[in-house]
């Protein structure tokens, strides 16, 4: 340390509240996260969708509605829209610099990803839980 | 503030891609976020299948007829090869992440078997695809 500050916010207090911006690396880590969680689970989606070709609807139905791979879609899904949603922020923020524009992308992007999610979501449910 | 005289001297700027020779490694790193933007717009597919599956046969007949035309094999292809190549891409990252393979050697040995890897594991996932579909008809 150089020469004490004349705030009254010791340095322990400012990285607890992270400063101005409210937030700091979860975005790097939470992507790192999905990332490690997503080679096992893409690994088994591939996996999924290959066994499926050429089946009919029934088939595909029953396959995708019974329990274990519905449940490994769901996380699939979920890591990969989660992934997705902070890897296309980064992308935006970095190349789009009209503060605007900005603003209206990433508010996009967040809609865009939330609209993915829960179509996938509700359409696995729909198959487990039938009617 | 507002009345200033003085126009302001622009801004440094600090250099952009286009000032560096371009090398694999560079280029690897451009297609991991091309690809990772290519599946971004790729789950619009995954979500038409899976909701098509859950509405019922027709919708689902659609899904197959469209994946069987020459542009949705196109598209399928490019989604696998996008999803193999992102995966292989992030596992050279959290190698590099871990703090491994930073030698000139082994950092072109991993970028070099990204795109050898994906390219590989695509016509590999694509065969079994193949014969899963029936084999020759």
């Amino acid at each position: 340390m150089s020469a004490p500050s004349k705030r009254i916010l010791t340095p322990m207090r400012r990285v607890r509240g992270l400063g101005a911006a409210g937030s700091g690396t979860e975005h790097f880590w939470h992507q790192r996260v999905t990332s490690f969680a997503l080679i096992s689970l893409t690994i088994i989606f591939v996996v999924i969708v290959v066994s499926l070709l050429g089946r009919n609807h029934a088939a595909v139905v029953q396959v995708l509605g019974s329990p274990l791979v519905a449940i490994l879609m769901l996380l699939f899904i979920l890591a990969s829209v989660y992934h997705m949603w902070i890897g296309m922020q980064e992308i935006l923020i970095d190349y789009i610099h009209d503060d605007k524009l900005k603003l209206f992308v990433v508010v996009t992007n967040t809609f865009f990803c939330i609209v993915i999610a829960m179509g996938c979501v509700f359409a696995i449910l729909k198959l487990s839980f039938g009617v | 503030m507002a009345d200033t005289t003085t126009p302001l001297r622009p801004r440094p700027l600090s250099p952009h891609l286009q000032v560096y020779r371009l090398t694999l490694t560079m280029a690897m790193s451009i297609v991991h976020r091309i690809t990772g933007t290519a599946l971004y717009f790729g789950t619009m597919i995954l979500a038409w299948w899976l909701i098509a599956a859950a509405v019922g046969p027709n919708a689902y007949s659609n899904v197959e007829w469209f994946m069987g035309t020459l542009i949705g094999k196109l598209i399928l292809f490019g989604y696998t090869w996008a999803l193999i190549h992102h995966a292989l891409g992030g596992v050279r990252h959290l190698i590099w992440d871990l703090g491994y393979g930073f030698e000139e050697a082994e950092r072109e040995m991993l970028t070099l078997a990204t795109l050898v890897g994906s390219v590989a594991l695509t016509i590999v996932v694509w065969v079994i695809g193949y014969f899963a579909m029936g084999g020759l008809r």
